[in-house]
C-alpha cells in the first residue's frame, strides 16, 4: 500500500458502513438489489423505450428511512416510435 | 415521584456498557438522587466487580424471581453513596430464568422508591437483551467509533423502532481525538450520521477507565479523568439538564505543559 497517496481510513469506513447499512435494514442483499432492478427494467421497457445504461436505481438513507430512487431517462424518440 | 428506567444497550460485546451503567449511576448518586442498577446480563456477572460490591452479594435477581428472597435483600448497598443499590446478575447458566415480564415486576416494585433505574443489558439481541429492554423508559445505545460496533448499534435502534422503543439516546464511547484528527477514526458526526437518532455524550479513550474498574471505583469520581467528565456530563443529561458538548480535540503536548505550568492539570 502506497502509504502517502492512501485514502485516509476514515473515508472508507463511512463508505462502506452507508452501504452495509441500507441493505442492512431493508433486508435486501446487493443481488437481490440487482434482480429488482432488472425486473423493474423490463416492466418498464415494456411500454416506452429505455437506455439501460444510463438507468440509476439505488436505495438512499434519510435520516433512519429507505428510500428507492430511479432515475430513468427516456429514449428522446420513444414517443413517435412508440405511436 | 417515580423512578426513570434506563436501559444501556449495544448489540456488539465489549463496547462500554457495564462500564456506562456504573459511572451514570455513581455520577447520578454524587447528584444526590437515589439510583439502583440491576445487572441484566445473567450467567456473566460483571456490574459488581466493576462497582466494586462483588464481596457483598448473598442473593442475585434469580432468587428473587423464584421467591428465595425478597426483593430488599437482593439489593446490595453501594460502599460510598448509601443512596445507591446493585441488583446483581446470577451466574446460572438457565438463560430463561429471566423474563420480560419479571423485569417489568422488579421495576414496578423498585419505581416508589428510586429516582433513576439503571439497567445493563447483555451483548446480542437474545433474551437477555429482551428483558433488559421490556422494562426501560429511555433506551441507551452504546457503541464505538468503529464499523462492527456501528452496524451492530444500527440493528438494536432498528429493533428497538419495532418494539416501539422509540427515541434511543446514542452514547459514542472510547473515541480517540487524535485519530478522529487523522481521519482515521469515524468522527462523531460520522457516527451519528450513519445511526441517525439523537446523541447523548461522546466519552473519550481514556486509560484511567480501566484503572477504575481494577479498584472497582468507577471513574467518575476522579475529577481530573476526561472520561470521568463525559460520563458525568451525560448523568446531567438524563437529569434533563442541558449541558454543552465536550471539546475533545487532541491537546497537543505543549498546550499540556503550559496548562501544567498554570497549576491546572
Ligand atoms: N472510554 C474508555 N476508555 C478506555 N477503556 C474503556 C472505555 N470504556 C470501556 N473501556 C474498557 O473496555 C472494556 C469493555 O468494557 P465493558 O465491560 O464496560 O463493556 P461491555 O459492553 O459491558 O461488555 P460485554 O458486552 O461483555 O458486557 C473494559 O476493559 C473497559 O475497561
Ligand atoms: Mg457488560
Amino acid at each position: 500500500m502506497d502509504f502517502f497517496t492512501r485514502k485516509r481510513s476514515a473515508s472508507s469506513a463511512k463508505e462502506r458502513l452507508q452501504l452495509v447499512l441500507v441493505h442492512d435494514r431493508t433486508d435486501l442483499t446487493p443481488g437481490q438489489l440487482e434482480s429488482l432492478k432488472d425486473d423493474l427494467l423490463k416492466a418498464i421497457s415494456q411500454y416506452i423505450e429505455i437506455d439501460p445504461d444510463a438507468v440509476r436505481i439505488e436505495l438512499e438513507k434519510d435520516g433512519r428511512s429507505q428510500r428507492l430512487v430511479a432515475d430513468i431517462p427516456l429514449k428522446s424518440s420513444s414517443r413517435h416510435r412508440a405511436g | 415521584m417515580t423512578a426513570q428506567v434506563f436501559t444501556v444497550t449495544s448489540g456488539k460485546g465489549g463496547v462500554g456498557k457495564t462500564t456506562a451503567v456504573a459511572n451514570l449511576a455513581t455520577a447520578l448518586a454524587m447528584d444526590g438522587k437515589r439510583v439502583v442498577c440491576i445487572d441484566g446480563d445473567i450467567g456473566l456477572r460483571n456490574l459488581d466487580v466493576v462497582m466494586g460490591l462483588e464481596n457483598r452479594i448473598v442473593y442475585d435477581i434469580v432468587d428473587v424471581i423464584e421467591g428465595r428472597c425478597k426483593l430488599k435483600q437482593a439489593m446490595i448497598r453501594d460502599k460510598h453513596y448509601p443512596e445507591m443499590y446493585l441488583i446483581p446478575a446470577a451466574q446460572t447458566r438457565d438463560k430463561n430464568a429471566v423474563s420480560p415480564s419479571d423485569m417489568v415486576r422488579i421495576c414496578n416494585d423498585l419505581k416508589p422508591d428510586a429516582d433513576f433505574i439503571i439497567i445493563d443489558s447483555p451483548a446480542g439481541i437474545e433474551r437477555g437483551f429482551r428483558n433488559a429492554i421490556a422494562a426501560a423508559d429511555r433506551v441507551l445505545v452504546v457503541t464505538n467509533p468503529e464499523v462492527s460496533a456501528v452496524r451492530d448499534a444500527d440493528r438494536v435502534v432498528g429493533i428497538l423502532e419495532a418494539e416501539e422503543k422509540s427515541n434511543p439516546a446514542l452514547i459514542i464511547n472510547r473515541l480517540n481525538p487524535a485519530l478522529v484528527k487523522n481521519n482515521d477514526m469515524l468522527s462523531a458526526e460520522d457516527v451519528l450520521d450513519l445511526l441517525g437518532i439523537r446523541l447523548i455524550g461522546i466519552v473519550p479513550e481514556d486509560e484511567n477507565v480501566i484503572i477504575g474498574s481494577n479498584r472497582g471505583t468507577p471513574i467518575v469520581t476522579d475529577a481530573k479523568s476526561r472520561a470521568g467528565m463525559a460520563f458525568r456530563n451525560i448523568a446531567r443529561r438524563l437529569q434533563g439538564d442541558d449541558v454543552p458538548f465536550m471539546d475533545l480535540a487532541p491537546q497537543s503536548g505543549l498546550w499540556n505543559a503550559i496548562q501544567r505550568l498554570a497549576g491546572r492539570k
